[in-house]
């Protein structure tokens, strides 16, 4: 079978019904992520979730080792999990902490919490590694995530925990939004501004504590970050902003982790966010609104208005032109043959770009306080901006044009 | 027995404690100003994008000789600072967010080329991107104290600690020399550019000695302790002083202690309860410059805010 006719196998989740499990669990993990990390980018916090990320492995080393110190299995997967959550929790508080209780600036809170805590746990994974059975622990596939010789079980939790998630970004949403956009107003409709807070960040660690098996932990934080980012290129409005981004974050979750399935060498967490980024690039270059694309040709169809007014002023005046952009417009339209003389309906059009022009000067002499003229671009015609017996009104006073 | 001792020293600590500290000032002497200018977290994108630097650098030269290396890890850094600048000017996004987005997909990338090219014959890893070998940068050549003086011997060192010392006097006289204008451009922009320093230029040379320590550190020892000391001696020292020279000065006595002391704690700590085996060095260094920062948070002589309490009500 072809690479290619795996991965649409797995795409339909018919190449195993283990590999189905974790496609799903990644797919719902990436839904999580988007619509959680919707609310951590409208509060400017995207940056703090990297600290709470990294703040999981020390949590992952200890519970393994308390859990191998009982007598137990180190890997039993919702072990480590409590452990991860426990130690991000307290990364989280260690950064609210040093940005509220010293000069220190939250950038400078993130960068020593992610370190320190990164560091650390790096120290118990050596520590790990000298114990008995701690060569085989594995643990370093929390750093970038493993799918392959996943158990059932830890696929089914992944899972289950993902649609909790999603269940819980559903829920929250409503005060999450108030606080994104306006922590007063939110305040005074009784919503507790910190709790929230708190509660969006939570949210956020359980996704990262989630994603840890699938992404690792280096990159979970790719899954709270790009999905919103992408998704806001495609709407101003934040319920459309949450189900976009959930979306994007579920498809590349989802694809991530078939591709992953399918081809060899193509570790799953990597996968994952660059399945993302190759949606955010697709938004920032197709978006209608605010895409490059968009923006492009709105640019370009902006500056052949521009020469085109300018290119039949000139010629209603009798000017030469001499910019060749102009020439190009103004022939292509036919309003000027090759020899640079004025056709038919060029004469026509410069007479009226010309009226138009005077109308406004008057317009505006006569007026000069009146905010509709301000409307003045040199591109809108008068009569989008005055009524028809206004401009009738206006035409009166134009000085009259010199019998010929 | 002291000479055995001497010896071992010299062969197994003396070059990992003198590169690890050279790395920690070069990095947190730049880490100073980025602080300041609430860009602390220039340092953690630099050394996340750095590994797909490395790893194209590898798959182009098929070595893994230093200078390519270096070269790549800088080359990836610039494109990094570019794609965030182009993504946030394009889509109008967030520079957290915009950061975020470059140095995760980067990181990815990097790690999916590693996984898909051959480098199973070279000792190229993302564990060794992220935590270094500081505990395998050895001197073979050394005898007893008296090869301290033998240039011979000297040569022997490893070729990290002579990068490290060639780019921490290039920094040392980068900030030596424009001192004045970081200063001036770091506290009051405005008032820079009225007296025509050229803020930009200043911003931008800033991020590039940042990124040439990053470099030349991570090669040496790692992200993790290059992460962190870009952060936390300045940080710590920033709860020490309100003057920005004894705040430099603060940092690099943080950098050096939490550098020796990380690595003694490493290499001996684990006999002291018992253990033969030593651990993670790079680890050990973050580990300690956070205690150091935990305590100053608590105990700093300036660790709370000034100017609020005048504040009007």
């Amino acid at each position: 079978m072809t690479t290619l006719e795996l991965f649409l196998r797995a795409l339909t989740l018919q190449a195993g019904y283990n590999s189905a499990l974790v496609a799903v669990g990644a797919g719902l993990l990436g839904i999580a992520g988007g619509g959680a990390g919707a609310f951590v980018f409208l509060r400017k916090r995207a940056l703090v979730s990297d600290a709470v990320t990294h703040a999981t492995l020390p949590g992952v080393a200890i519970a393994f080792i308390v859990m191998v110190l009982l007598g137990g299995d180190g890997r039993w997967l919702p072990g480590l999990i409590l452990g991860s959550a426990a130690s991000a929790a307290i990364g989280l508080m260690g950064v609210e902490w040093i940005t509220a209780r010293t000069r220190l600036g939250e950038d400078a809170a993130i960068g020593a919490i992610l370190s320190v805590f990164f560091g650390l746990g790096i120290v118990l994974l050596t520590v790990i590694q000298t114990m008995e059975g701690g060569k085989q622990a594995g643990l370093d596939t929390f750093l970038l995530g493993s799918t392959a010789g996943m158990l059932i079980g830890e696929a089914v939790l992944i899972a289950a925990a993902g649609a909790v998630a999603v269940g819980l970004v559903a829920i929250l949403r409503r005060p999450m939004t108030l606080v994104a956009f306006d922590p007063d107003y939110a305040a005074t409709l009784g919503i507790n501004v910190r709790r929230t807070d708190l509660a969006m960040m939570g949210l956020a660690l359980v996704v990262t504590v989630i994603g840890l098996k699938v992404v690792g932990l280096i990159l979970i934080v790719a899954l709270l970050i790009i999905p919103p980012v992408a998704a806001r290129f495609w709407t101003e409005r934040v319920d459309r902003l949450i189900l976009i981004a959930a979306g994007i974050g579920g498809v590349s979750g989802f694809t991530g982790a078939a591709l992953s399935a399918a081809a060899r060498d193509m570790p799953t967490g990597p996968i994952i966010v660059l399945v993302a980024f190759a949606l955010f690039a697709l938004s920032l270059a197709f978006s209608p609104r605010r895409g490059v694309l968009a923006s492009a040709i709105r640019h370009r169809r902006f500056q052949h208005r521009v020469h085109l007014r300018q290119g039949l002023l000139a010629m209603a005046r009798g000017e030469a032109i001499y910019d060749r952009l102009t020439l190009r417009i103004l022939r292509r339209r036919g309003l000027m043959r090759g020899d640079g003389v004025m056709t038919r309906t060029g004469r026509g059009a410069a007479g009226r770009a010309q009226l138009d022009e005077t109308r406004w000067a008057t317009a505006r002499r006569l007026r000069a306080d009146d905010p509709v003229l301000e409307r003045y671009d040199g591109l809108t015609p008068i009569d989008q901006v005055l009524t028809p017996d206004q401009v009738a009104h206006l035409d009166s006073l134009l000085p009259k044009p010199e019998a010929t | 027995m002291d000479a055995d001792w001497g010896v071992e020293f010299l062969q197994l600590s003396l070059a990992p404690i003198l590169i690890g500290t050279l790395a920690a000032i070069a990095c947190a002497l730049p880490g100073n100003f980025l602080l300041l200018r609430r860009q602390a977290l220039i340092g953690d994108a630099i050394s996340h994008v750095a590994l797909p630097g490395i790893v194209v650098a590898f798959l182009v030269t098929g070595t893994i000789a230093a200078w390519p290396m270096m070269v790549g890890a800088a080359g990836a850094a610039v494109v990094a600072v570019g794609l965030i600048e182009l993504i946030k000017r394009l889509g109008k996004v967030e520079p957290g967010a915009a950061m975020g987005v470059v140095f995760t997909t980067l990181f990815a990338a990097g790690v999916l080329l590693l996984e898909q090219s051959d480098t199973s014959g070279v000792h190229i890893d993302v564990e060794h991107a992220l935590y270094g070998n500081l505990e395998s940068l050895i001197w073979f050549d050394a005898t007893g104290w008296s090869s301290l003086l033998d240039i011979g011997a000297l040569a022997g060192l490893p070729p990290q600690l002579f990068r490290l010392a060639i780019v921490l006097a290039v920094i040392v006289g980068f900030m030596a020399a424009f001192w004045k204008e970081l200063a001036i451009s770091t506290f009051d922009p405005g008032f820079a550019q009225a007296v025509g320093i050229r803020t930009g230029a200043v911003g931008f040379a800033l991020v590039v000695a940042a990124a040439i320590a990053a470099v030349a550190a991570f090669d040496a020892v790692g992200s993790i302790i290059v992460i962190a000391m870009f952060v936390c001696p300045p940080a710590t020292a920033r709860l020490m002083t309100d003057r920005l020279g004894r705040q430099v000065a603060w940092s690099v006595l943080f950098a050096t202690t939490a550098a020796i002391a990380g690595y003694v704690f490493a290499g001996y700590g684990p006999l002291w309860f018992g253990s033969p085996y030593a651990v993670s060095a790079a680890g050990m260094i973050a580990t300690v410059s956070g205690v150091q920062l935990g305590l100053a948070c608590l105990l700093g002589p300036r660790r709370r805010r000034t100017g609020q309490a005048a504040a009007p009500q």
